[in-house]
């Protein structure tokens, strides 16, 4: 399995920042990069990770569920998250959480059958004084009302969307 | 950046170059006091490192607010194994968003905090480990460890001292445990976040199985400047062995929720009042959550005292991580309790049963109980749940799930009784008995 230069680069940096012998440690990090390039943790990333790694598919495979950035089937190219813990429940994180099912059409976890959105209510993302906020892909976006959140969904949808400052 | 406005009762001490152009960059560092206390450290011995430590008062920045200097100590010389320093930079705390902006504006002053660290017990490698989530962070830190590297402050013989250190970031995905220490080194290794059996404690078994100084992105953050300026000088910021400041990050029912560096012992009435702006549309205090979702809410009535890791824990409850989300008249406490207990269920581990089964069964029960379905023996069966599980868990995550949980009973069991009087269940009428001959 063969990945970008600039991944490639990445995971050799890794492999060789742990001591000799504990190769192993680069089996979390390495999922979530490959990942992000993969589109889902597959079966050929767990085996390709395992291999690097020096440890069993079976070793990578038991970190997968345990891990909820993971995933093994692909998400939305727009991974939209929504958090409802109690500081963004506060501020209307929970409301948020339902216009975006309302709007988007879709349940929690699920993706568009374009593919392009998927839609996940998420635990705290460290955004608590600036709730609600939501994640799409990496991105952080703070104090986000429904109107706001139409406009990046609309953004999103007409290819217009840029990360926020 | 900073996402909310400064305020003017702050005390900047570690956030004071989170407004400077560039302020992530070594050059912003370097004219600004940077790398300034690595220099004094490295004529230092551990013993005088440690000392002036505990004279500061530091204690740790992640939850438990133990003392710093004393964790250091615990470390073990001349062992012949390796060391490690760890940051424990996986911040999921709920109430909690502060690491992301030390981290984010201030790189280099972390970076520093480790090294001195890394001196302190000769260590040759630290990993910054940092959530999934906060993956524009890792480029960041990645960055500002690649400058340090450039200009000498990492890497072989760093200032001609002859020691080396070498620092990397380490990326989670995503599980609220491995902020646990003991789960955050499982992690390190490649597998599931899952605590470890303690003793020992990391200081003495903790990365690949060898002493390692394991502490929170703020602690470590809040080192250079005690260098810099003197142990001294940084306790007496703070209250008697609550020393200097910490950033509060305050949330909810405010008008101006935030983030903001205070001294330890502000009260934390004028933080809600003067800092925040007060509670929000002018409405009144109910309760707060004060250091985090895993501390005892107080009531507005017990609100009335410093912030800092004593006054709380005198008020049974904790400063924890510094996270303070504010709940003003309207907020249904039901819903609250029921937001955090699925919290806690969501991140339990699984390892042991007490916390697995305990927050499963809370969550259950409080979601009958919100939706409609609860009956009045639910209210007592909660709270005995939740003291049930305190102290019987492998880890501080099933307490971190019942004392909330508990707290929220024991100080507004009448919102409960009157949650249950509007929303309880009317038993259906007993259908009349067919006789089946």
């Amino acid at each position: 399995m063969t990945f970008s230069p600039e991944l490639e680069a990445r995971f050799a940096k890794l492999l060789a920042s742990y001591p000799p012998g504990r190769q192993r440690s680069a089996v979390v990090p390495m999922l979530l990069y490959g990942q992000d390039e993969v589109g889902a943790v597959t079966q050929e990333l767990v085996e390709e990770v395992a291999r690097r790694c020096g440890v069993t598919p079976l070793q990578v495979d038991e970190v997968i569920g345990y891990y909820s950035m993971l995933h093994r089937k692909p998400l939305g190219k727009y991974h939209v998250q929504v958090c409802t813990n109690i500081a963004c429940q506060a501020r209307g994180g929970e409301e948020l959480m339902d216009h975006a099912a309302r709007t988007l059409k879709l349940g929690n976890k699920e993706v568009s059958t374009d593919g392009l959105i998927s839609l996940e209510e998420v635990e705290c993302m460290g955004a608590c004084s600036w709730a609600p906020a939501i994640q799409i892909n990496y991105d952080f976006h703070h104090f986000v009302t429904p109107e706001r959140f139409d406009q990046l969904i609309a953004a999103l949808r007409d290819g217009t969307y840029r990360k926020a400052s | 950046m900073r996402y909310n406005d400064p305020s003017p009762l702050e005390v900047r001490v570690i956030s004071q170059r989170f407004d400077l152009p560039n302020s992530a960059s070594i050059d912003t560092y370097l004219a600004n006091d940077g790398y300034v206390a690595i220099k004094k450290v490295l004529g230092l011995t551990p013993e005088q490192i440690i000392d002036e430590l505990k004279a500061s008062s530091l204690r740790g920045r992640g939850g438990a607010g133990f003392p710093t200097g004393m964790k250091w100590s615990f470390v073990p010389r001349n062992t012949g194994k390796p060391t490690y320093i760890i940051c424990n930079s996986d911040e999921s705390e709920p109430g909690t968003c502060k690491d992301r902006l030390l981290m984010e504006n201030d790189p280099h002053q972390l970076i520093e905090g480790m090294m001195i660290a890394g001196w302190t017990i000769k260590s040759n490698k630290g990993y910054i480990f940092i959530r999934g989530e906060y993956r524009y962070l890792i480029d960041i830190v990645d960055r500002a460890i690649a400058e340090a590297y450039e200009r000498g402050y990492l890497g072989k013989n760093i200032l001609g001292s002859g020691w080396d250190f070498d620092l990397y970031t380490h990326t989670g995905a995503g599980a609220y445990e491995c902020g646990e220490e003991s789960a955050l080194l499982e992690s390190l290794e490649g597998k599931r976040g899952v605590p470890r059996l303690k003793p020992p404690f990391p200081a003495v078994v903790g990365a690949f199985q060898s002493p390692t100084i394991l502490n929170n992105c703020e602690t470590f953050s809040s080192v250079p400047v005690i260098f810099r300026n003197g142990g001294a000088w940084y306790a007496e910021l703070g209250t008697p062995k609550n020393g200097g400041t910490r950033l509060v990050c305050v949330s909810g029912h405010v008008e101006k929720p935030g983030v903001y560096e205070l001294p330890m012992g502000f009260p934390i009435m004028r933080i809600i009042n003067e800092v925040c702006g007060g509670v929000r549309n002018g409405k009144k205090l109910k309760a707060i959550i004060p250091g985090g979702s895993s501390s005892p809410c107080l009531r507005a009535d017990e609100c009335d005292i410093p912030y800092d890791f004593d006054s709380l824990a005198k008020a049974k409850t904790m400063a924890g991580s510094g996270g303070i989300v504010v709940l003003d008249e309207d907020t249904d406490i039901v819903a609250v309790a029921l937001r955090t207990i699925k919290f806690y269920a969501h991140e339990s581990c699984g390892w042991c049963i007490p916390c697995r089964e305990g927050t499963t069964w809370l969550k259950k029960i409080l979601t009958r109980f919100h939706e409609g379905g609860g009956i009045p023996s639910d209210i007592d069966l909660i709270g005995e749940l939740a003291s049930n599980m305190l102290g019987r868990t492998f880890c501080a995550l099933g307490d971190a799930a019942a004392m909330p949980t508990g707290g929220f009973i024991a100080k507004f069991r009448d919102e409960f009784e009157e949650y249950l009087k509007k929303h309880s269940a009317q038993a259906p009428e007993a259908p009349e008995l067919v006789s089946i001959a």
